[in-house]
């Protein structure tokens, strides 16, 4: 029987911990990471609360033991602490790597350091190293070279669903027998240009965000990084290692309907759900958990739960988005919930949606609010973005 | 496992491609530092509604990619993969400027939505009312390779019939002299050089979009066949020649089955001796170049892969692409592989049949 | 108040880049979002913007923008009432 690809490690940090065991654990304790925001120099500080990594720069440096000057962004370095933990857990060697495939994604790129230096940048040649990585691929491929993965590697982004792509691409190029092994997912740095942009937006909220409550009146951005290390069968086999959870569906669909805004009845939304679906052979009803995109924007969570309510025909199971706890962590949120998902499968454990009080009016529509054991077999992850892209991946044990 | 056949392109460059008639005559771009792509007629495509936030590589791709949709009859596409190395880098400096020049007060939001990487395969979706498929990459030299190598996922898949793929990049001036002051790009008074003849350090940025429709079923329109591409992260010089051989081999393809070879000169002296090894094992297979006619930008290789599909439809050599070379087979033209990289990072292959 | 409204029209031209629009082409009672002269969520936002940095008005929630962005004239109506430069 077809069961998917095998994910073999995972790593992952974000505001609620450095590794994958710290998120669990807050997970578990209901423990968030939104706080005001520290690292960052911006006069946003008062309006906005932000899923923030208390680390600095420096002592990012010095667990990745780099040498300085470097030209690492800050989500360059965030993503490598996640990617170290992936290997780790796939007990894979960084020696192995040359015959590795590496799917990276990101929005912010370099921005974080290209915005702090961009005005002094052509008076000042201190800083000057850091212009190569205005680019986002740049970043990718640095990384690559500190993991010494030589063979294909490529940058996907998509906005907010961009790790969902990358971990589909990732499955893609194992099913076509184009790679044996693929490092997958996202990262992405707290930056102005992002603070500044949503902020544009009005899309922020000034205090916790409540994805699905009445009251919700916006996301609070979040930082993080996390990957799953994909791999095919053979390989798996050959080295006689036992698999963490198999992703079994994948699909990309797209809105068209509006530049930053979901369609009302969450078409798109609804169409990566189905291409999912059949691609994973299994129906929805087997579904016993989802990990919802919800940002707690008004326009999201109501446009994602009328493409839910339709998509399940009004019978939905356990759902919750756990963005109240790390904040929308962007290009990374859709690899931080693969992780959270294949914790869900291997824990038999689903998370509390934080902060919910009271139905929208628009639908029946009550998330998960405490944390509750039960037998998970398989998690439904949806991601959407701007530019109308939405992804649905399905994982299962 | 479908196959791949090129149905439909649009090119919009620093050469009259858009126009089609760049096979008989070049613009010479030798006096030029930065050299820009050639305006189409944007209002006869686009209205003007929606035209008034895009910037010129949205623009661009509008035009190039209605022109490739309508050459190749498809109504329907499923899937839209855009490569663009430094995506809509027009409004990422505008958003950039406003935020540090007002100190973070009074932003607006258009430059934002506009400078996100995905904005121009959203802005086509959106225009063709496209549910379907939708991924850009944004990887340096790669971008446009990527985006190939998800469409042949897509085929080799059977997930699809029809599919557009494009490769974007725009110039942005305060990033261009960003570049110009780490010798990426060349300075100003060095451009002035036939980059063919004469290497310096630094490159001479070009822009573009050029889209093509894929599809499984060749046509009427068919240029071309693509059987295969590989884009490989890192390559030290001495292993270039197993890449490309082993890559042949797993084709079938033996090195004199190659009938004529693009390769991605850009004048810089410190990584076109890549280009130099690659010319060194093809003996008898021709040699052309395009750089020196379009400049250098991430995503140029779309440029190539217009040449070498228009090469193969009409079996014909423009002669401002052979540089100091010559035709070395004058027969049929079968075969033609492209080789790419950028600053010594990125290297893909990417090889053509005739149909 | 026919200053205001003509500043208004230039301002909204140059903010939106409507190109190929002039003053005169945008009257005083049509409706600037929808079937009139078709601006949309994106284009409110600008013109929240332009409230706060030319006119010393804060809004705070986009909501309110749908009443006073009606028209030209209840732009202006609500500035000349609640502006503070």
């Amino acid at each position: 029987m077809d069961r998917g690809v095998a994910i073999s490690g995972m790593g992952i940090v974000s505001a609620i911990g450095m590794n994958a065991k710290e998120n669990f654990e807050a997970l578990k304790k209901g423990q968030h990471g939104i706080s005001e925001v520290e690292l960052v120099d911006t006069i946003l500080k008062e309006n906005i609360l932000v899923g923030e990594i208390k680390k600095s720069n420096q002592e990012l440096e010095q667990i990745l033991k780099l040498p300085t000057p470097n030209s690492f962004s800050r989500s360059s370095m965030l993503g490598m602490i996640a990617i170290k933990e992936a290997f780790r857990d796939a007990e894979i060697q960084v020696k192995d790597n040359t015959s590795m495939a590496f799917v990276n994604s990101t929005t912010v790129g370099g921005m974080d350091m290209v915005e702090k230096f961009y005005d002094s940048f052509l008076t000042d040649k201190k800083n000057q190293h850091y212009i190569s990585v205005n680019d986002a691929g740049s970043n990718t491929h640095l990384m690559a070279d500190y993991f010494n993965i030589k063979g294909f590697v490529t940058t996907i982004s998509t906005a907010c669903s961009s790790a969902a792509n990358a971990i589909m691409l990732g499955a893609r190029l194992i099913k076509s027998g184009r790679a044996e092994k693929v490092v997958v997912g996202g990262m992405d740095g707290l930056c102005k240009f992002t603070l500044n942009g949503f902020n544009t937006l009005m899309l922020q909220s000034n205090g916790f965000n409540k994805p699905f409550d009445d009251e919700r009146v916006g996301l609070n951005l979040g930082e993080g990084a996390a990957y799953l290390i994909l791999e095919s069968q053979s390989s798996l086999q050959k080295r006689d290692k036992t698999p963490l959870a198999y992703l079994t569906g994948y699909a990309n669909a797209n809105d068209a309907y509006h530049q930053t805004a979901s369609s009302e009845q969450g078409e798109g939304a609804f169409l990566a759900m189905k291409k999912a679906f059949e691609v994973a052979g299994i129906q929805p009803e087997q579904v016993d958990y989802i990990n919802a995109h919800g940002t707690a924007t008004p326009n999201n969570d109501l446009s994602e739960g009328r493409a839910l309510l339709n998509f399940f025909e009004n019978k939905i199971p356990d759902f919750s988005s756990t963005k109240p706890f790390t904040g929308h962590t962007l290009a990374a949120a859709a690899s931080i919930e693969a992780v959270f998902s294949i914790l869900a499968l291997r824990e038999n454990i689903i998370y509390p949606n934080l902060n919910f009080k009271t139905k929208m009016k628009e639908f029946d529509l009550t998330p998960q609010i405490e944390i509750k054991k039960k037998e998970v077999n398989t998690v439904l992850s949806n991601s959407f973005g701007f530019g109308g892209n939405c992804s649905s991946l399905i994982f299962e044990k | 496992m479908n196959s791949c056949f090129i149905n439909g392109i649009g090119c919009v460059s620093a050469q009259n491609t858009f126009e089609n008639t760049f096979f008989e005559d070049a613009i010479d771009i030798s006096n030029l530092n930065i050299v820009k792509a050639i305006k189409p007629n944007y209002k006869s495509f686009i209205p003007p509604a929606s035209i008034r936030r895009m910037s010129a590589g949205v623009k661009n791709s509008i035009v190039a990619s209605s022109v490739a949709i309508k050459e190749a009859s498809a109504d329907q596409l499923d899937g839209i993969i855009v490569g663009t190395g430094l995506g809509c880098i027009q409004d990422s400096e505008n958003f950039l400027n406003k935020m540090i020049g007002y100190n973070e007060e009074y932003l607006t939001p258009t430059a934002f939505i506009q400078s996100t990487h995905n904005t121009v395969s959203g802005q086509i979706a959106l225009k063709l009312k496209c549910k379907a498929y939708n991924f850009t990459y944004v990887n340096t030299g790669g971008s446009f390779q990527s985006a190939l190598i998800d469409g042949l996922l897509m085929f080799e898949g059977e997930e699809a019939n029809n599919i557009l793929i494009g490769g974007v990049d725009e110039h942005a001036e305060y990033t261009n002299k960003l570049y110009q002051a780490i010798g990426y790009y060349r300075q100003d008074e060095e451009g002035k050089k036939n980059i063919l003849k004469q290497r310096k350090s630094g490159v001479i940025p070009g822009e573009g979009a050029s889209y093509f429709v894929l599809g499984n079923e060749q046509s009427d329109s068919t240029y071309a066949k693509i059987l295969d591409v590989q884009l490989v992260n890192k390559l030290d010089q001495i292993d270039l020649p197993s890449f490309i051989l082993d890559f042949l081999s797993k084709n079938e393809l033996k090195l004199d089955e190659i009938d004529v070879v693009i390769l991605g000169n850009n004048g810089d002296d410190e990584f076109d001796t890549y280009y130099d090894e690659a010319s060194s094992i093809f003996e008898s297979s021709t040699l052309l170049y395009y750089k020196h006619l379009f400049g250098e930008f991430l995503t140029s290789s779309s440029v190539a892969t217009y040449i070498a599909a228009k090469i193969l439809r009409e079996q014909v050599i423009p002669e401002h692409l052979l540089g100091e070379q010559k035709v070395r087979k004058s027969d049929k033209i079968g075969n033609i592989l492209i080789y790419n990289q950028y600053r010594g990072k990125d290297h893909s292959l990417i090889l053509m049949e005739d149909v | 108040m026919e200053d205001l409204k003509k500043e208004l029209k230039l301002k909204i031209i140059e903010a939106l880049n409507l190109e190929d629009m002039s003053v005169e082409d945008i009257s005083d009672d049509e409706m600037l979002f929808e079937e009139g002269l078709g601006l949309d969520s994106i284009d409110a936002l600008e013109l929240i913007i332009i409230l706060d940095k030319d006119y010393g008005i804060k809004l705070t929630d986009s909501k309110d923008g749908k009443k006073i962005f009606r028209s030209i004239e209840t732009m202006a109506t609500y500035i000349a009432e609640h502006r503070s430069k």
